[in-house]
């Protein structure tokens, strides 16, 4: 069982205490208090309508990342197009990037699973196919007859897939015949001129097209696609890879033109390039972006398409919450071991009730807090990073040592908000700290002022405060953003007396490897 | 006149077998192989042989 706090506390489960103290939510402005409020009715520039379609959807809703896990099961293999990022033949347990698994599965075989992991993991709200190749290559078959049976079986599980568009435009009936309302298409370029140093060949009308005719036909294909999903009322996510000196300026056409034809949320994600991966951008040595190239590119593109930042790049059968992966827990002996799963969803109601009750009064607590920066330092003090070690829940839950990766939050005086995460090695295994593994944490979180924690060891503690970045420990299993707001005050204040130094102009090293969230 | 798969570099993805248009290609013990009886190499059905056109690998060729 997982130890994010919510369920702990739920469920009676876990070997943390989870103290649950709720921050006090001051009296707003409209006199508010967080019981009468009483709603997750989402952010005030969200459509209720749609907030309802995203709000257990952890791709689709950063706030919703925190609580709800997602599933993919591996069953389309097949694939329609060739990316210079993407090598499939490489298959290990200890990658963690798209277009990877370690089991294809039949349609019956995914069933099985997500009937066995729907009963394990109560958080589950999402079963996407993402591969490992195109879910609508090979005229999808795969895809639908899972989701068919899945749609029968355990209805109250939301429906996703993604694509590469280039057969999309062929199956949009089909997709929303079957209730699937979120569909993610990888979008990197709206130029063929582009494309061609992206796609080295497409089959497409039973023709293998190659150079600038196949850039052109996927891109028309992605858009009308596109078109079609959105005037159906189909929330759609593009994904981009960002390839430094390919794309990454021309991230911002896609942002314009993915936007007008009604993309919902935009994924800005950097491009996975190791030559051990064996993909041709590996091979020839296109690196990918810093942590800030990535969040300059990101932060131009705010205004247009709304981003999304909060993605893990996740493999083609990942199981669990964004940020770990429980794939290892389901594998297909495991999965028969279990005999046959009852599909049975209380656990499920249950912890979606709990997260309903949770957000409610979160949206007053964080006016308040960022009401009581505003008024008390204006806007004369620039943004910070915070990292954060968290298991979920909106959380400072975990502890220093065991964190896999930290989320990173930017604060200022118009609030504080998700801008990433960055991946590390854990510090802290079996009782001692290692002190390499600690250099890479330090280079993954650079460009931040602070790092907040549930607890922290005096070594790693003093090093970070040499390194420039202050330990946090005080706000521990509180809520995130309001810890944030209230560190920023005291921030800003300190900053005023010299005590100090702003960290602008640092940047942060994207660690790409593998995702292995072993369980202790 | 057939072609055939190098079963060492297939990655096991199907896409060939979806595409083939003589249903000449079938799994069998947990790899992809053709048929060469039922294998026309596309010739007057398509412009070159599909399994070869859509393999992610490159590894269907001529038998």
């Amino acid at each position: 069982m997982s130890n994010v706090v919510s369920l702990d506390s739920i469920f009676g489960l876990g070997q943390l205490a989870p103290p649950a103290v709720m921050p006090a939510a001051p009296e707003t402005a409209s006199g508010c208090s967080s019981s009468s409020c009483g709603s997750s009715d989402g952010p005030a520039d969200m459509d209720p309508a749609v907030w309802e379609k995203v709000k257990n959807h952890p791709c689709y809703s950063e706030e919703a990342h925190h609580y709800f896990a997602r599933m993919h099961v591996a069953v389309a293999p097949a694939c329609n197009i060739q990316c210079n990022y993407c090598n499939r033949k490489y298959d290990c347990s200890n990658e963690s990037r798209p277009g990877v698994v370690s089991e294809k599965l039949t349609p019956d075989q995914a069933i099985k699973k997500i009937l066995a992991v729907a009963q394990e993991i109560p958080q589950l709200s999402v079963i996407g196919i993402a591969g490992p190749g195109d879910s609508l290559a090979a005229a999808g078959k795969n895809t639908f007859a899972t989701f068919e049976m899945l749609q029968k079986k355990a209805p109250d599980l939301k429906l996703c897939l993604s694509t590469n568009g280039l057969a999309l435009p062929d199956h949009v009936d089909t997709i929303a015949q079957y209730n699937i309302d979120h569909v993610t298409i990888t979008i990197n370029m709206v130029d063929p001129e582009v494309g061609a140093q992206i796609y080295p060949w497409i089959f497409y009308k039973h023709k293998r097209w190659t150079g600038l005719d196949a850039a052109k036909i996927l891109h028309e294909q992605q858009m009308l696609g596109l078109e079609m999903l959105t005037s159906r009322g189909i929330l759609v996510k593009v994904n981009s890879v960002m390839i430094p000196g390919v794309n990454d300026e021309h991230l911002l056409e896609v942002n314009k033109a993915v936007k007008s034809r009604g993309a919902f949320l935009h994924n800005i994600m950097p491009l996975i390039s190791d030559p051990a991966h064996g993909t041709w951008f590996g091979l020839n040595g296109q690196r990918g972006p810093t942590a800030q190239e990535l969040k300059v590119v990101q932060d131009a593109c705010e205004g247009g398409a709304k981003l999304m930042r909060h993605c893990r790049q996740c493999r083609a059968d990942a199981v669990g919450l964004l940020g770990e992966d429980r794939g290892e827990e389901f594998t297909a002996d495991k999965i028969e071991a279990m005999g046959f799963v009852e599909y049975d969803d209380e656990a499920r109601r249950t912890y979606r009730e709990h997260v309903e009750s949770e957000r409610a009064g979160r949206n007053a607590s964080k006016a308040a807090a960022q009401a009581d920066v505003r008024e008390s330092i204006g806007f004369t003090v620039d943004p910070i990073l915070i990292a954060v070690a968290t298991k979920g829940g909106e959380r400072i839950n975990e502890h220093f040592g065991h964190a896999k990766e930290f989320q990173i939050y930017e604060v200022g005086p118009t609030g504080a908000k998700f801008v990433g995460h960055r991946r590390v090695d854990q510090y802290c295994e079996g009782g001692s700290g290692d002190v390499d593994t600690l250099d890479g944490v330090l280079a993954a979180i650079n460009d931040c002022t602070a790092v907040f924690v549930a607890k922290i060891g005096g070594c790693p503690s003093k090093s970070l405060a040499d390194a420039g970045i202050e330990p946090v420990d005080r706000f521990a299993f509180d809520y995130i953003e309001e810890s944030a707001l209230a560190y920023f005050k005291d921030y800003a204040e300190r900053l005023g007396q010299g005590v100090v130094q702003s960290r602008a102009g640092q940047d942060a090293v994207i660690r790409t490897g593998a995702l292995t969230a072993r369980r202790a | 006149m057939a072609y055939k798969i190098k079963s060492a570099e297939c990655t096991v993805c199907g896409a060939c077998e979806a595409e083939c248009p003589n249903i000449a290609i079938s799994l069998k013990k947990g790899t992809y192989v053709i048929d060469p009886a039922k294998c026309t190499e596309c010739q007057g059905q398509f412009d070159s042989p599909q399994c070869a056109a859509v393999c992610p690998a490159d590894c269907c060729v001529p038998a």
